[in-house]
């Protein structure tokens, strides 16, 4: 029973909340992680699965000649601080990579990226 | 014996504890993320806790059943230590069952190789078990044993776009020798007609070596192609680990044993769990299949201001 106890406190020790973060790791994103869409989208938004501090947190977009085609700088939502969002200039049909530098709000960083294809005609 | 082993490891485990610390980062070069994986060590240095790791399996010369705990702290960004140390159930064919602490072990590792770009890690470690720390009857060693390593990861993120399905594979592995500091060990016995024998059992060195090959899910999901997968199936990573021990002489040479240990891991935000089936490799290893399980914590994750840290972020 005294052991049962003692691994009850250190599972809640290790578990609890209030105490740990995480790295911010990519959740999900729209356009979605190598998703072919019809229709150019407007914006790219990234789902995080940690807050991010918005000052060291940067979202690019760029074509498949490496030109920014993003209207940076990227900022983080008012209402979600795990999500990261930055508008884009009028897209045409092509494959474009999404590249994203996070800070976790406990100060770890994590990179990454991705693409999305914009397909030809209507 | 259990006394020194116990005080041995709360010395070192108060001393790694008691320094605050300034940085951060965990199985991590570029994008990829390492699991921590249960048989093989891994190339990173982390703060990280495996508890428990168990083990059980049938092998030629009796059953045995591990518990083992492994406590791993930075010193500096990419200089770590290691603590680890384990509890056996031996259980053999002739005789009684024994059961006890193993051996303290105490690992250096220093990771002096990252690339992002190419999701590549190297290191250098340096292993000590300490003999006499554990109790004998349950397997422990009376000798130390020295185990120089490199270890090695490698993420295939950088495969060219028309390979993107493989991206999501990545490699770890380790070339380690086994040296111990006595090439033998002599028992004294008394047979029935009241002569002294003398039993000689040899400590031969070995070449150990092993690598994981892993398909991480949570990459695939996350920088390749999102598939809608659910939750618990996004964090999971299916791996195989090959483990071979060759010895080298004391008339060991060529007496080959290891497993292969197919299995998988789902990674948490704060810990993973992994669950392996351990497959001899020839009869010298088993003929049984056993099982390994684990329970692997992040503390840098965890306890992210605290303990998570480099003692010194230098």
């Amino acid at each position: 029973m005294r052991s049962l106890g003692a691994a009850a406190a250190l599972a809640a020790l290790l578990l609890g909340a209030g105490v740990a973060w995480g790295h911010a790791f990519l959740e999900r994103a729209e356009p979605r992680v190598g998703s072919t869409v019809k229709a150019a989208p407007s914006q790219v938004r990234v789902w995080f699965t940690e807050a991010i501090e918005p000052a060291f947190s940067t979202l690019e977009v760029v074509n498949q000649v490496g030109d920014r085609v993003d209207r940076g700088p990227a900022r983080v939502d008012a209402a979600s601080p795990a999500v990261l969002q930055v508008p884009l200039k009028p897209l045409g049909p092509g494959t474009y990579r999404v590249k994203w530098r996070v800070l976790s709000v406990d100060t770890h960083v994590t990179e990454g990226d991705f693409t999305f294809r914009v397909a030809d005609g209507p | 014996m259990a006394s020194r082993y116990l005080t041995a490891a709360l010395a070192a485990t108060l001393a790694l504890c008691a320094w605050p610390a300034l940085a951060s980062a965990h199985g991590l070069a570029g994008k990829r993320f390492f699991p921590s994986t249960l048989t093989i060590d891994d190339p990173f240095v982390a703060d990280e806790l495996s508890l428990p790791t168990f083990l059980h399996i049938k092998q030629p010369d009796g059953q045995v059943t591990s518990i083992a705990g492994e406590f791993s702290k930075r010193i500096f960004p990419d200089l770590g230590l290691t603590l680890a140390g384990d509890w056996n159930l031996l259980d053999p064919a002739n005789g009684k069952t024994e059961s006890g602490f193993g051996n303290l072990e105490m690992t250096l590792k220093y990771q002096f190789f990252t690339s992002a770009v190419h999701e590549a890690i190297l290191s250098v470690a340096f292993g000590w078990e300490a003999g006499g720390t554990g109790r004998k009857k349950a397997g422990a060693e009376s000798f130390d044993v020295f185990k120089p390593a490199i270890l090695f990861g490698k993420g295939m993120g950088d495969l060219p776009e028309a390979l993107r399905w493989l991206r999501p594979f990545a490699v770890t592995g380790i070339v380690e020798g086994v040296v111990p500091t006595r090439s033998g060990n002599k028992t004294f016995t008394l047979n029935d007609d009241g002569d002294l024998e003398v039993e000689i059992e040899k400590n031969p060195n070995v070449f150990h070596w092993g690598f994981a090959v892993m398909y991480s899910l949570p990459y695939l999901q996350s920088f390749v192609k999102d598939m809608g997968l659910p939750a618990v199936i996004n964090r999971l990573i299916p791996l195989v680990e090959i483990d071979i021990n060759n010895p080298l002489d004391r008339g060991f040479a060529g007496k080959t044993a290891g497993t292969v240990n197919p299995g998988i891991i789902w990674a948490g935000k704060y810990f993973q769990l992994g669950l392996e089936a351990v497959v001899p490799i020839n009869e010298r290893t088993g003929k049984n299949v056993g099982i390994r399980g684990q329970i692997h914590f992040f503390l840098d994750d965890l306890f992210p201001t605290t303990i998570g840290r480099p003692l010194f972020n230098w």
